[in-house]
């Protein structure tokens, strides 16, 4: 594994969109409604998409013959830089928007951030990127409001939801080294300059919601270092690579 | 076939010429070196259409953004409606089949992103055509200005995404028909 940090910066982007991208499409023909069907497909689809993008662009920078399918097949957990909030299990429809909530606030503002970016690639896929993304947070929140203010039922799941997924929020704002040489370049935010905005936002979604941010802020780490992902990306991987793994190098 | 008429399009594509040359497809090879014109090639690129929405022409929906000769190879740049839209690499074949058939041997596809695809770009023929379709066009005010089938503004929004990565779901409240938005990007 390359330690250019520009590599592992856009393993972490391409990561974060392929692993989000694999576990909402676990959901295409069984979610409650077709319109969500549709939708959890669609949202899947522009994360599978930008995902092409990030790694791609991965892999020329670290110019060792890898394309992006390589980096999404080919690889094993310990190499995956996604942070562990967007590989936590699905489990019920609530829990899955709550998931897409939490994240797409943060990408948004990562992509708006990355916008800006010295380098014109990175700028390039964060601008088209953004585009889809602001359609992916109007759902979410939309349904996280509904969903938290509507029924006892949906009120109740909802707020497991919160209080099960809030200790993963954490990581997306933590900086390191890899952190520290994006802005020394001018490549990308500093993590921790996008929480105030993100605090506001989800603050202001989750009291629509009438759903109650939890007090502790402890949060989670290791997935975007690839210290240690959690039991659930090893599980999700052998579904997601299982033809690579079964007949390495098939192609169509 | 769709035929386009000339429109006025975004810079800085130029606008796209009729196609008037309908002879057996024999006829178009040309003698070696001889180049035909951006206009020839941009009517050429004005004749197929969207694999997905097939009443509208790439041309239409705004995604060649730029037709030039470098020497003696043409260099047609294309940028992504969705970046996760399957049809992108269809329509990448699609321009190729239409440009080799047309005897253009030396042809090189360009992605590019930035500026990132707009629904701006869709020319006027490419919304009538999508209204006459039963699409309704994209409107920035953000949604549908009438139902495309019984054009009444009684309209609600099913769900923000649709059958494809560019459109909406929306109902009629007088005809009670569901229908497609092109939605606004």
């Amino acid at each position: 594994m390359s330690t250019d940090p520009k590599f592992e910066f856009l393993c972490r982007m391409g990561d974060n969109a392929l692993v989000l991208g694999h576990r909402v499409s676990e959901w295409c023909g069984v979610a409650p409604v077709l319109e969500e069907d549709i939708a959890l497909a669609n949202v899947a689809l522009d994360l599978i998409g930008q995902t092409q993008l990030w790694l791609g662009l991965a892999g020329e920078v670290e110019g060792a013959g890898r394309d992006a399918d390589k980096l999404a097949f080919h690889r094993d957990v310990w190499d995956f830089r996604n942070v562990l909030l967007v590989e936590q299990p699905n489990g019920d429809f609530g829990q899955t928007m709550m998931r897409q909530f939490l994240f797409d606030a943060w990408h948004l503002a990562q992509l708006t951030a990355l916008i800006d970016s010295s380098d014109k690639e990175i700028a390039a896929i964060a601008e088209k990127s953004a585009k889809e993304v602001t359609y992916h947070l109007e759902r979410s929140s939309d349904t996280v409001i509904g969903l938290g203010d509507g029924t006892d039922e949906s009120h109740r799941r909802m707020q497991a939801a919160l209080d099960l997924l809030w200790p993963y929020v954490g990581e997306m704002f933590l900086g390191d080294d890899v952190d520290a040489a994006m802005v020394e370049a001018g490549i990308a935010p500093d993590p921790a300059s996008l929480r105030a905005g993100y605090d506001q936002l989800v603050g202001d979604t989750l009291a629509a919601a009438t759903l109650t941010k939890p007090d502790d802020d402890f949060a989670h780490k290791g997935g975007k270092s690839g210290a240690r992902h959690s039991e659930h990306l090893g599980h999700m991987l052998t579904q997601m690579q299982w033809l690579q793994r079964a007949y390495p190098d098939a192609t169509w | 076939m769709v035929r386009s008429t000339p429109s006025t399009r975004p810079a800085p594509a130029p606008v796209p010429g009729v196609v008037r040359d309908r002879s057996p497809r024999g006829s178009l090879h040309r003698a070696s070196g001889e180049k035909p014109s951006l206009e020839t090639v941009w009517a050429w690129l004005s004749a197929i259409p969207d694999p997905e929405i097939p009443a509208i022409s790439l041309t239409d929906l705004g995604i060649i953004r730029d037709v030039q000769w470098q020497d003696e190879t043409l260099v047609v740049t294309i940028t992504p409606t969705y970046s996760g839209c399957p049809a992108t690499s269809i329509i990448n074949l699609d321009i190729e089949m239409a440009l080799r058939d047309r005897g253009i041997e030396k042809l090189e596809l360009k992605r590019q992103l930035s500026p990132p695809w707009t629904t701006d770009w869709m020319t006027d023929t490419g919304r009538a055509k999508l209204e006459a379709y039963g699409i309704a066009p994209p409107r920035p005010a953000g949604g549908p200005q009438h139902c495309p089938h019984c054009k009444s503004q009684a309209v609600e929004r099913i769900s923000q995404f649709g059958s494809t990565p560019c459109k909406a779901q929306w109902r009629c409240q007088d005809c009670l028909e569901p229908f497609d938005y092109f939605k606004c990007i």
